[in-house]
């Protein structure tokens, strides 16, 4: 396949370069929202979608950013759109499942701050793709996202049930563990073949 | 927003982020950065220093027109603020040193959305005079930055067999890999967060047996 199709950015960013387990980006609701299986796939499913969103609209503020030569406004005007399409998010979440948008609590307003976002608008314009690669980019992170944090959660519910000795509860297991996820996925780099 | 009353500067105001509420072993903020740029020492001191810079200069430009910021825009205004200093960071480091500026790539203009930075400014700066928020500021800078060290050393050590860019061990040493590749960096975090917390277990302990003793 070739670097720049379509497919083969699809799966290497859900695979290989898995936005959380091989960058590091989104990890404060990954080790934050998924101790239930219940609130984990809804929170992955709002953050791919918010990516999708911010992916579309950075895209076409960078163009104008770059058309006016003013790209060191670059950082300033992205958070600006990520903010907004959170507000989005959470207004409608707030009205049509308010059960899901009480359970999401705070950690639905911190998508703003999740580093995968701003990353991923980040990554498509130093990688200089054109639009249809942008969306399959964010499509690609968004899914790599949830299928990250569903996995964590099944792992940790199923923690929850054994006994473990009291200094490894808490946070340390759960990088423990993401840590073992990331050695797997390694088995994907190959897929991938570099960033 | 009403203000404390309280601005004396003391040993405690700085020391606070050093040790009993670092920011990345106890509070476990700003993740993102502390993992993925401390595949060698130097990256996690130049982040850490960058990370320290971006904090001192946001608190303290906070803490001082605080009080202007109507309440509801004031996470947008925080947000505004630390992105133009993120910016000038990152054209700083581009000038500065181009290796350390590709080998850090994103995670410079990252430094936007580490949830530290927001919080130490929505919780202290904009409570608290700016010299207070300022030494504040300076100290959880430096528990980042020392937190990001220990990371740094001990995957580089163990990964590359080097400190610094120095090699230690000659020729002979297999290096750890993995230690380098992102798996590392959670492993490393885990033994690190699991030793304080075998610690802080054993202290507490022992108080309460000295006190059972008595």
């Amino acid at each position: 396949m070739h670097a720049d199709s379509l497919g083969f950015i699809f799966l290497n960013t859900v695979l290989a370069n898995n936005f959380v387990l091989a960058m590091f980006l989104g990890l404060c609701p990954f080790l934050g929202v998924s101790g239930k299986l219940d609130t984990a796939i809804p929170m992955g499913l709002a953050t791919s979608f918010v990516m999708l969103v911010s992916s579309v609209s950075a895209y076409a503020v960078n163009l104008v950013l770059v058309t006016l030569d003013i790209e060191f406004l670059r950082l300033i005007a992205y958070i600006a759109i990520i903010a907004s399409a959170v507000q989005l998010v959470e207004m409608t979440l707030k009205k049509y499942s308010p059960g899901l948008f009480r359970s999401l609590g705070i950690f639905l307003p911190l998508i703003t701050t999740n580093c995968a976002i701003l990353g991923l608008a980040l990554f498509q314009t130093f990688k200089g793709y054109d639009f249809s690669q942008s969306v399959t980019y964010a499509f690609g992170a968004g899914a790599g996202f949830t299928l990250a944090i569903a996995l964590m959660a099944g792992l940790r519910e199923r923690l929850a049930l054994s006994q473990l000795p009291s200094a490894t509860q808490g946070a340390a297991l759960s990088l423990m563990l993401g840590g073992l996820l990331s050695l797997s996925f390694m088995g994907f780099a190959g897929l991938g073949g570099g960033h | 927003m009403k203000r404390k009353t309280d601005n004396r500067i003391d040993w405690e105001t700085f020391s606070e982020g050093l040790w009993r509420d670092n920011p990345v072993f106890v509070m476990l903020l700003g993740m993102c950065p502390v993992l993925a740029v401390t595949n060698s020492a130097t990256n996690a001191l130049a982040m850490g220093l960058a990370t320290t810079f971006v904090l001192l200069a946001s608190g303290g430009l906070i803490s001082a027109i605080a009080r202007y910021i109507p309440k509801q825009v004031r996470i947008a205004t925080y947000i505004i603020i630390i992105a133009t200093f993120v910016t000038m960071v990152d054209y700083v480091i581009q000038a500065i040193s181009l290796d350390l500026y590709n080998a850090l790539g994103a995670f410079i203009q990252l430094i936007v959305v580490n949830c530290m930075i927001l919080g130490r400014a929505e919780a202290y700066a904009s409570k608290h005079r700016p010299l207070k928020s300022l030494v504040n500021a300076l100290g959880m800078g430096l528990g980042f930055t020392f937190a990001l060290l220990c990371l740094g050393v001990v995957r580089e050590l163990l990964g590359a067999g080097s400190l610094f860019g120095v090699d230690l061990f000659g020729e002979n040493f297999q290096p750890w890999v993995v230690m380098v590749l992102p798996a590392g960096g959670f492993l490393v975090l885990g033994t690190w967060l699991l030793l304080f917390d075998w610690i802080k277990q054993r202290k507490t302990q022992s108080e309460g047996e000295e006190l059972h003793a008595r």
